[in-house]
Formats: C-alpha cells, structure tokens, sequence
C-alpha cells in the first residue's frame, strides 16, 4: 500500500514537474500590454502623442518578429476618467485580458493608485511617464518599476543649469498649477534652491487654478514685482497661455524664465517663444539630441512620428519608447536565464531588477536594484532661434549624469536636496551646441 | 498694498469681471426665462472659442482685421446651430417635466459635445492671438497691458450689458420675452407663441457663452476640458448674484474679478477659492442670491 502511495506521489511530483517545465516552454501567442494614458482631458496632449507612439512602436517591433518572437498587442484605458474608473479598468484589463504586462501612468494620481493594484494583482507594471519622486521612495515594490526619472533629478538640473549660466541672480517667482505636479515641483527646486543659494530671496509663490484660462493679474504682479526669475513647471495649454500674455506684456523680456518641463511646448508656442528661455525636458529628451541627432535610427523614428503625428516627438513619446525597450530587454534577459526557454512572469519580474536599457533615442536607462527607480540622464538648454525652424531650438545644451542628481536609494528626496552645497553646482556637466 | 498696485488691481479685476460676465450672462438669461440650468453652457463656450481659433486662423491670411467680425459670427453660428439644436430636440420635449431631466439632458449635451470637440478640434492645445496683437499695449505706472484685455473686453461687457437690458425693457421683443417669463399661460392666452420665445432665448444665451469663448480665445490657449471649468465658474456667479438676474450678474462678475485681484496680490494661495467662498458667503445669508428674491420677476 505504501509502496503505491510512493508511486502515486512521484507520479503526481513528476506530472507537476512536467506541465511546469512545459508551461515555461511554451511561447503564448503574443504579450499582451495595457496602458493608461490620457486619451480625454488637458494632459492628452501627452497622452495622445504617447499613444500614437505606442502604436508606431508595436507595429514596428512586430514587423521584426516582436520579443523573443512573440507579437505584441496593445490595450488603452483612459486615464482621463480617473479615480475608482480607472482602477476598475486596470482591474478588469488584468483579470479579464490577462495581459503580461503594464505600462501605468502618465499622472503620479494615476500611479498612486494603480502602483498598489500592480502589485496586489502580481503583474508587472512599468510607470512609463509620472514624475511623483516618493511613490518609489516610501516602500520597496516586486512588480512596480519606473522606466525613466522622477521629479527631483528632473527639477534639480534645472536649478543647476540655471545656477551655472545665471549664477548672479537674487530673487526669483515662481508660477505653477494649483495641483500636485506644481506644488511638488516647487517644492523640490526651492529646497534645492535655498542649500545651494540661501541668499536669494522668493519674491511669489503663485499657484493658479489647473487650467486656468487667465494670468493677466499674475503677470501683473511679477512686472510690478520685477523678479530676476521666473520659474514655472506648468506644462501643456496653462504653459502655453502663460508664456503668451507674459510675452505680450514684456515679462519675458524683463526677467529670466525657467520653464521647467517646456520642451513639449516648444513646437506649439512657435515665434511666441523668444530667445533665451531655459527649458527642461524631463529627461534627456529632444528631438535633435546633441549625442544621437545623426543616428539614422534616431532619424528615422523622429521623421516617421512627424510623418503620422504632424509633430516632432516630445518626452512622452520618448517614455513611451523607454517602456517598450525595457520590457524588450528583460523578456530578452529572461529568456537567455532561462536557457532559452520562454520564461514564466516571475522569471521576467526576476530579471527586471537592475536592467540597464537604451532606446537608442537618448542615454541608457538604469532601473536601480535597490527601489525599483529608473536612472535617467537630464537634458536642459536654452531656447535660440535657427534658419529653417519655425520655432525655437534648444542650445547650448547640458545633459546630466543621473547618478549626480538623483537622490540615492533609501534617502528621501527633500531630505536629500537639504544636503546640498553650493558647491554642488561646480559639477562638470557636458555643453553641447545645437 | 501701496496706491499703484491697488490700480493694478482693479485694471486686472476689471479685466477678468468682463470675461467672466459674458460667459455667465447667457447662463443667467437662459434660467431667467427657461427656468433651465444649461449645463451644456460650458461646451457652447468651448465651441465659440474653438470656432472663433478656426475662422481668425483662416481669415487673419485675408486681412487681420477680419479677425474681429469673425469672433462675433463664430459666437452666432454657434448659438444659432448648437444653441438652436439643443433648445429644440433636447429640451423641448422635457418643458413642464421634473426639472432633473434637463438638468440631466444638458449635461449628456456637454458629455457629448466635449467629446465632439475632440473629435473636431483634437487635443492640441489651439491659440490665435491676432485680434490682441492687432491692438497696442498701454503702460500704466510702467506696467504693460493688453488694450484688448483692459479696454475691449470690458467694452464689450459694458455694452452687453446695457444692450440687453434695452432690448428687454424697450423693445416689443424683449417685453414679449417678459411676459412669458412672468406668466407663460396668460402670455400664451393672448396670442404669444411661447415656444418660439424659448427658443429665441436659449439662441441668444448660447451665443453670449460662445460670444464669452470667442472673445477668450485670443487670450488663452483652448484645450480640452475648457468648457467644464467654465461652467462651474459661471454657475458660482450666476447663483451669487441670483439665478435670473442679468444686472446682479454684472456686479457678481466685477466683484469677484475685483477680489481675486486683490487676492492674488496679497495673499495669493486664495485665489482658487475666491468664486466659491463669496458664493457660500453670499448663500449663506441669502440664499436666493444677492439680487434674487422668491417669487419676483427674474429678468
């Protein structure tokens, strides 16, 4: 009798042990990824590029074969419905479509509180464009990543460009949207800010309504107020009706602006945008990037989203192209560490921790082993005209090291900027012409 | 605060009453004599400020002076094809029904009509900003201002405002639009077609929100989502000042345009607040509103 419950037990050990070994082997008919991103709503001007690019990119990583063969197919959900709707959908895209893998969110509401969701259901999930700093830094996830940088290396080159090309400035204003994104923003540049320049004095602080459609008595305050600078991290049609009446009315000419995120504006506010405007781009995103402008793989996925879009690619086209490369990667990386066999979700979870990833579209992103954050470089120039443009260039270009400006693993993001130094600012940092 | 940034102030203040005056106005009118509250208002100002953009952009090519009679026929064509749609297969077949149902079947117009923006227009940021270029700055104690943003725009709400109130208390249209807001059933006994001044109305309130959008339009940038914040703000005039009330209207928008501007410059994390803290102030005292009293004539 015993010796038949042996044989039954290794039976069944054997079984499992085979149907494992033959699940792992077993390539599916394609990886399914879903993706929040805003379809309706203000932030769909980074949303619907974003997506186009998702499709551009599918369509083209198919055509080759997709990952380790296997096709790709893509899902959306519209961020834009928000709260209890959104998570019901990634919910539903995850239990019902079952897909692989997901890439949530372009909003650090959206990531709040689908980063939990990701986890609880095990599916892994790539934050491809939100910038909140401390979703990563408050607690250690196993399925959540972000493929690109957050807020505080983002700001922090800001202020160091600023603080290196403009070293003599004494007050400073600043106008963001009333919302998370502007508040936070603010938050970390100014305590960098006051560590590495305690002199300067903060003339405002002006948090208009997300969305407002007027500033006039804010641009009134700051010509009465006369500020060296002018930073604003607004982004979308709030940065653009702000640059316009500050235009307008000689604001732009009176004081220095530092348009924190304005490279996705740059093509839309055309002649409106003058000369000398510092302008970040959330990464070291630019559609003539100093370092890959001649590459004709560069060349190519500018000149054919331009080709279908009307539009040179902004930054979150470049974080949606980040998101694909680095899942890619890690399927490719799991698959080699798995002997060449298709490996199991966890496997790619598995492999996912400490990839490094180029897109080809700017420097390698690092996804640190430690929090999950991805390492990414800092671009940030200055805005000048050229022949043949339309709109205002970039120029004389700083890409930073996002080791230096990333605040380490385990410390906090403002606790970290508090330690700061003026000398921090003396870091040499590559200038780049355009 | 010192003398000259209190006139900054009020410039300012002045300048933001007028825009949202016009907006807010046709909202006022619209319940005045419908007893409607349009939620669709909000879309019928995105329209005539996406439809002003499309014509200023075209015919700025002809002459850029075109660009103002422009503003003023996308504010029409809005009012009389969106306004004229709404009024006669949404609403009329819910007048005398629960007044939920057009509350409801206004805000399935602006659900609609928000996604048919989209559809139109895309998500594009859109800016055409050749009637304010066309007019000179002026400079007051070395600030610089929008001659279109301090002199046109509150022009227009001035002349608004007395415009219509000399149609609706001299001329025999406007004293049939008050005879049925007083009674439609003694106005209808004698012979007034009460439909027809229903929809006449709902017309000329969707063309002052479109009228509001088109003269916004060389100011801001349109983008999705413009038409909601709009309607929450001109709901927060029109309820402070009393539903109805054209002239409470005009003097709601001016204070708030003038206490945000204060606000701004004095203390500026408030400025969110302004509208809807003088609203629950306003209705806490009197809640018919500043101007509105229970069972009066409401325009």
């Amino acid at each position: 009798m015993l010796c038949c419950l042996k044989a039954a037990l290794a039976a069944v050990i054997a079984i499992a042990t085979l149907t494992d070994a033959a699940l792992a082997q077993t390539k599916p008919q394609e990886i399914k990824i879903g993706i929040t991103t805003f379809l309706s709503g203000p932030a769909s001007v980074f949303g619907v590029p974003a997506k186009a690019a998702a499709e551009m990119i599918a369509e083209d990583l198919n055509k080759k074969g997709g990952i380790g063969g296997v096709p790709v197919k893509l899902s959306f959900i519209d961020e834009g419905a928000g709260g209890e709707a959104l998570v019901s959908n990634y919910r539903r895209m995850v239990q019902d479509e079952k897909v692989d893998a997901t890439f949530a969110s372009i909003s650090s509401g959206s990531c709040n509180q689908l980063v939990p969701v990701a986890e609880d259901l095990k599916v892994m999930n790539f934050m491809w464009d939100c910038g909140a700093a401390s979703i990563l830094e408050t607690k250690k996830y196993r399925y959540n990543f972000r493929t690109q940088a957050n807020g505080t290396p983002e700001m922090l080159a800001v202020l160091v460009y600023l603080l290196k090309t403009k070293p003599d400035f004494k007050t400073i204003a600043v106008v963001n949207q009333d919302y998370a994104w502007g508040r936070e923003s603010w938050e970390i540049f100014s305590t960098a800010l006051k560590a590495m320049k305690p002199d300067v004095q903060v003339v405002a602080e002006l948090f208009p309504k997300f969305g407002a459609p007027d500033y006039s008595t804010e641009v009134s305050r700051l010509l009465a107020l006369r500020p060296d600078v002018v930073l604003t991290t607004s982004w979308g049609g709030d940065l653009d009706t702000l640059v316009r009446q500050a235009g307008q009315r000689g604001l732009l000419q009176q004081s220095t602006f530092v348009l924190g995120i304005g490279e996705s504006s740059i093509q839309r506010l055309g002649k409106d945008l003058p000369e000398g405007l510092i302008v970040g781009a959330r990464g070291d995103h630019w559609f003539l990037h100093p370092e890959k402008k001649n590459d004709p793989a560069f060349k190519a996925f500018a000149e054919a989203f331009k080709a279908k879009t009307g539009a040179w690619p902004i930054y979150p086209v470049y974080h949606m192209a980040q998101a694909f490369t680095a899942l890619q990667t890690v399927y490719d990386k799991a698959i080699k560490a798995n002997g060449g066999n298709w490996p199991t979700r966890e496997q790619v979870v598995d492999a996912t921790s400490g990839t490094e990833f180029a897109t080809g579209f700017g420097r390698p992103i690092t996804l640190r082993p430690e929090d999950n954050q991805g390492l990414e470089a800092q671009l940030v120039g200055v805005t000048k005209s050229f022949p043949g443009y339309d709109f205002k260039l970039l120029d004389n270009m700083m890409i930073f090291d996002p080791k230096v400006i990333t605040n380490p693993a385990g410390v906090r993001s403002v606790e970290w900027l508090k330690t700061l130094k003026p000398e921090f600012v003396k870091m040499d940092v590559p200038t780049f012409k355009q | 605060m010192n003398s000259t940034l209190a006139i900054l102030a009020v410039l300012d203040g002045i300048s933001y009453a007028a825009l949202v005056f016009l907006v807010s106005v046709g909202l006022s009118l619209i319940f005045g004599v419908l007893r409607v509250v349009n939620v669709a208002h909000g879309s019928l100002y995105a329209f005539g400020a996406y439809l002003a953009a499309t014509f200023s952009l075209v015919i700025a090519q002809v002459s850029p002076w075109l660009t103002y009679p422009a503003l003023l026929v996308a504010s029409i064509v809005i009012g009389v094809v969106c306004g004229g749609f709404i009024e006669r297969f949404l609403l009329r077949p819910l007048y005398g029904r629960d007044d939920v149902l057009q509350l409801l079947i206004t805000f399935a117009a602006f659900m609609i009509m928000d996604n048919l923006q989209r559809l139109i227009w895309g998500v594009q940021p859109i800016f055409a900003a050749e009637p304010l270029k066309l007019l000179p700055n002026i400079s007051v104690f070395g600030v610089n201002y929008t001659s279109y943003q301090v002199i046109l725009l509150p022009g227009v709400a001035v002349a608004t405002l007395f415009g219509l109130r000399y149609f609706l208390r001299k001329t025999l249209a406007g004293a049939v639009i008050l005879a049925v807001t007083e009674d439609r059933e003694a106005s209808t006994a004698i012979g007034i077609d009460a439909q027809r001044v229903y929809s006449i109305t709902f017309i000329i309130g969707a063309s002052l929100a479109a009228l509001g959008g088109a003269l916004a339009s060389p100011t801001t940038s349109l983008v999705p989502g413009m038409g909601a914040d709009m309607i929450v703000l001109s709901f927060a005039v029109a309820a402070t000042a009393g539903l109805g009330q054209i002239e409470g209207t005009a003097l709601t928008a001016l204070m708030i345009g003038l206490t945000r501007a204060f606000v701004i410059y004095l203390q500026p994390e408030f400025e969110v607040l302004v509208p809807y803290l003088l609203m629950v102030l306003v209705l806490l005292v009197r809640p018919f509103g500043l101007f509105g009293a229970v069972q009066v004539r409401k325009i």
